[in-house]
C-alpha cells in the first residue's frame, strides 16, 4: 500500500505510528510491573494478565456497548490476578517467580476458555483522536490517530515517578522493596503493602490488555499475545525500576514491534518472522549490555528475588 | 482445599503409627513429597470440576470421561504415553537447571530448535541408511537443543541476565526462526496452506514399539530421565551441582567450577528438550512445521513442578499431564468444552501445587517426635 509520493519514508513514519500504537500495552504493564517490582516482588505472571484483560475488555465491550466499562472490566480482572499472585506469595516458603510463571499459564488457558465464543462478533472500539488532520498523506494521518489510553499511560509515567519520591504510598513501597524489615518496624504490613502494589501493577497490566483487543490490532484472538507481558517485564529491568525510563523504552519497544509490518508495506518481506521478533532480540541485546554479573544492578530494590 | 486434604490424611495417620510405630516419621520427607502434590492435584480436580460445573457441565461426568480419554482403554492409554514422551524430556529442562536454584521456563525453544537441527540433518543425510540418518537426527537435536538453553545459562553466569526471562525470550526467538526457515530457504514448495519443511522420508522415522501404537520416544524419554536421575543423585557431578544448587559461594569456596556446572547443566537440559523436538519430528510429525510448538515446553514446566524437580518423578506426572491432555479431545466432543479447557486445569494444578509449598513439615503426624 505504499505511497508513490512518500515512497520510502512509510518506513519511518510506520515505526513512528507503531512507537504510539504499539507501545501502549508495553507502557502499561511496564508501569504496572514497576510498582510491584518496586515493592519487592516480581509479578511474571502479567502475560497472563494481559490476556486476560484483552478478552474481558472485549466481552464487556460486546455486551454493554461501551468500550469504556470493556476498560474498566479489564483493569479489574487483573487487579483479581494480582490479587492471587499476591495471595498464593504471601504463604511461607511460596516463589513469587513459580507463582508469576504458574498465573501466566492460567491466565492465558482461562482467557481461551472463556473467549472462545467471542472470536466472531464485534466488539465497539475505543474511539481515537485525529492529531494527523492538518496533513493529506494518508500515512501521516495513520501514524497520528493516537489512542486516549495512550495519553494516559504518558501521563501516569511522570505522576507515578513523582508518587514514588514524595508521596507516602510512594515511600511505603520503596520500603517495603529495600528493607521488608524496615517496613516492618515502621509498624506497615509488608504482605500488605506488596498485595496492594501487585493488584494496582495488575489493574494496570490488564487495561493494557484492553487496549490490544479495543484499539490495536482491535479484535479478540488467541494470538493477540505473543510475549508483550513477558518482555514488559524485562523494559522494567533495564529501565531500571524508573517510570519515565520505562515511558521512553516502552517507545522504543513499539517502534521496533513496528519495523516487521513497516517493511512488509514497502515490498521488503523477506525477512518479514525476523523482524517481528526485533522486540525480543532488542530486550535480550539490552538486557546483555545493561545487566552485569559483579554488581547489583542500580535502583534495583534490594528485596527481589530476581536480583538477589 | 489443600488444608483439608491434609487435615483428612491426618485422621488417618493416627492409626497408622500403631501397626508400625515411627515408620511415618522416618519416612516424612517422602511421604509428604507424595501427599502434598497429590493433594494438591486433588484440590485442583475439585476446583476444576466447580468451574465447569458454573457452566452448567456435571463435574462427575467431567471426571469420567477425563479418567476414560487418558486411561480408560488400551487406545487411550496409547494415546496418554504417546504425549507424555516428550513431557518427560521438556520437563527435564526444567528439573535439571533446577538442581543449580535457576528456574529455566524456555523449554518450547529448545523444543523447536532441536526440532529444526534433527531436520535439517536428516536432510542432510538422505539416502544414507536409516539408522545412520536417525542417529545423526538425535546427536543435531540434542546439540542444537542444548546450545539454545546453554545461551540462557551463559548469559546469566557471564553477563547477570536473569535466566527465566532470557530462556522465554528465546522462545519467541526460535519460533520466529522456524516460521521465518519453513517459510523460507526450508521451505518445501509442495506444502501450500502450511508451510513445511521436506519429508524426512518413511523408512528414517523411528517408528513405535512393537505390539503398540506408542512410538520409540517414551524410551527415548524414560532413558533419559533416568540418566538424569543417576548423574543428579549418585555422580560426583550431580553432587557438584547440588551443592551449587544449595550454597553457591559454599561451591566457589570449595573450588567447584560453577561457570562450568551452569554450562554443562544447562546443556544437557535443552539438549533434552531438543530430544523432544526431534521426537516430534522422527515420529509424529515427519517434516518440521509450526504444529511443532504444540505447548510441550510449557506443560513441561508444570511437570517438573509437580514432581518437585525430581527427574525419577517426572515419568508418572508427565504420564498424568499426558494423560489430561489426551482426554482434552474427548472433553470437546463429550461435553462441549473448549480445547482450552485442558489449559486451564493445567493452570489450576499449578497455582494449587505452588500454593502447598507452604504445606511442607507443617503435617504435624510426619514430624519426627523427639
Amino acid at each position: 500500500m505504499a505511497d508513490g509520493s512518500i515512497g520510502l519514508w512509510t518506513v519511518p513514519l510506520a515505526v513512528l505510528g507503531g512507537a504510539i500504537r504499539v507501545s501502549t500495552p508495553f507502557l502499561f504493564v511496564s508501569l504496572g510491573e514497576c510498582i510491584t517490582e518496586r515493592s519487592g516482588r516480581i509479578n511474571l505472571g502479567l502475560e497472563g494478565t494481559l490476556v486476560m484483560g484483552a478478552m474481558s475488555a472485549y466481552g464487556i465491550s460486546y455486551l454493554t456497548g461501551s468500550p469504556w466499562l470493556g476498560v474498566l472490566a479489564a483493569g479489574i480482572t487483573g487487579a483479581l490476578l494480582g490479587a492471587l499472585h499476591a495471595g498464593i506469595c504471601s504463604l511461607p516458603r511460596v516463589n513469587d517467580i513459580a507463582v508469576g510463571i504458574a498465573l501466566m499459564l492460567f491466565g492465558t488457558g482461562l482467557a481461551f476458555y472463556l473467549g472462545k465464543p467471542l472470536i466472531e462478533p464485534t466488539a465497539p472500539r475505543l474511539p481515537a483522536i485525529d492529531f494527523g488532520w492538518w496533513s493529506d498523506v494518508p500515512q501521516v494521518r495513520a501514524a497520528l490517530r493516537v489512542n486516549v489510553l495512550f495519553l494516559i499511560g504518558v501521563a501516569l509515567a511522570p505522576i507515578l515517578y513523582w508518587a514514588f519520591r514524595t508521596t507516602r504510598w510512594g515511600l511505603l513501597i520503596r520500603t517495603a522493596g529495600e528493607s521488608s524489615d524496615a517496613a516492618r518496624a515502621m509498624g506497615h504490613s509488608v504482605l500488605l503493602i506488596r498485595l496492594r502494589a501487585t493488584m494496582v501493577g495488575g489493574f494496570l497490566a490488564g487495561i493494557g490488555g484492553s487496549f490490544l483487543s479495543l484499539f490495536y490490532p482491535g479484535s479478540w484472538n488467541e494470538g493477540l499475545s505473543s510475549g508483550q507481558g513477558i518482555t514488559a517485564v524485562a523494559l522494567v529491568i533495564f529501565a531500571r525500576w524508573d517510570p519515565l525510563l520505562c515511558l521512553w523504552a516502552s517507545l522504543a519497544f513499539g517502534g521496533a514491534a513496528a519495523l516487521g509490518p513497516a517493511l512488509q508495506s514497502v515490498g521488503v518481506t523477506s525477512g518479514y518472522h525476523l523482524f517481528n521478533a526485533a522486540p525480543y532480540i532488542l530486550t535480550l541485546a539490552i538486557m546483555i549490555i545493561t545487566c552485569s554479573p559483579k554488581r547489583t544492578l542500580t535502583g534495583a530494590p534490594a528485596e527481589l528475588s530476581i536480583t538477589r | 482445599m489443600t488444608t483439608e486434604a491434609a487435615d483428612s490424611t491426618e485422621a488417618v495417620g493416627t492409626i497408622a503409627p500403631a501397626a508400625e510405630p515411627g515408620f511415618l516419621q522416618r519416612h516424612g520427607a517422602t511421604i509428604e513429597y507424595i501427599l502434598i502434590p497429590g493433594a494438591a492435584l486433588a484440590g485442583a480436580l475439585v476446583a476444576f470440576g466447580i468451574f465447569v460445573a458454573m457452566f452448567g457441565k456435571n463435574p462427575l461426568d467431567l471426571y469420567f470421561y477425563m479418567y476414560y480419554g487418558a486411561f480408560g482403554t488400551w487406545f487411550s492409554w496409547q494415546n496418554t504415553l504417546t504425549r507424555a514422551a516428550p513431557l518427560i524430556l521438556t520437563a527435564l529442562c526444567t528439573a535439571l537447571p533446577a538442581q543449580l536454584g535457576m528456574v529455566i521456563i524456555g523449554g518450547e525453544g529448545a523444543l523447536v530448535i532441536g526440532a529444526l537441527s534433527a531436520t535439517s540433518a536428516a536432510l542432510a543425510l538422505q539416502g544414507m541408511p536409516p539408522l545412520v540418518v536417525q542417529i545423526a537426527m538425535v546427536i543435531a537435536g540434542v546439540i542444537g537443543g542444548g546450545l539454545w538453553i546453554m545461551l540462557s545459562g551463559a548469559l546469566r553466569q557471564y553477563r547477570g541476565v536473569n535466566e527465566t526471562i532470557s530462556s522465554l525470550l528465546l522462545v519467541y526467538i526460535a519460533l520466529a526462526i522456524l516460521n521465518h526457515l519453513v517459510e523460507g530457504v526450508m521451505r518445501d514448495p509442495a506444502s501450500l496452506n502450511k508451510p513445511s519443511t521436506r519429508e524426512i522420508g518413511a523408512a528414517n522415522m523411528i517408528g513405535t514399539i512393537p505390539g503398540t501404537d506408542v512410538h520409540w520416544g517414551l524410551v527415548f524419554g524414560l532413558i533419559a530421565a533416568i540418566a538424569a536421575y543417576i548423574l543428579i543423585y549418585r555422580t560426583v557431578f550431580g553432587f557438584a551441582a547440588r551443592v551449587a544448587g544449595g550454597n553457591i559461594r559454599a561451591a566457589k569456596i570449595v573450588g567447584l567450577n560453577v561457570s562450568k556446572l551452569i554450562l554443562a547443566i544447562c546443556f544437557l537440559a535443552g539438549g533434552a528438550a531438543g530430544l523432544a523436538g526431534m521426537v516430534e519430528v522422527a515420529a509424529v510429525q515427519g517434516r518440521t512445521n509450526a504444529n511443532l510448538a504444540a505447548g510441550y515446553g510449557f506443560t513441561g514446566i508444570l511437570v517438573a513442578f509437580l514432581a518437585r524437580q525430581n527427574p525419577l518423578a517426572i515419568i508418572p506426572v508427565a504420564i498424568l499431564l499426558g494423560g489430561i491432555s489426551a482426554s482434552g479431545g474427548l472433553l470437546q466432543r463429550r461435553l462441549g468444552l473448549p480445547d482450552a479447557s485442558v489449559l486451564v486445569l493445567q493452570g489450576i494444578i499449578f497455582v494449587f501445587v505452588l500454593a502447598s509449598d507452604a504445606l511442607y513439615g507443617r503435617i504435624g503426624f510426619l514430624k519426627g517426635r523427639s
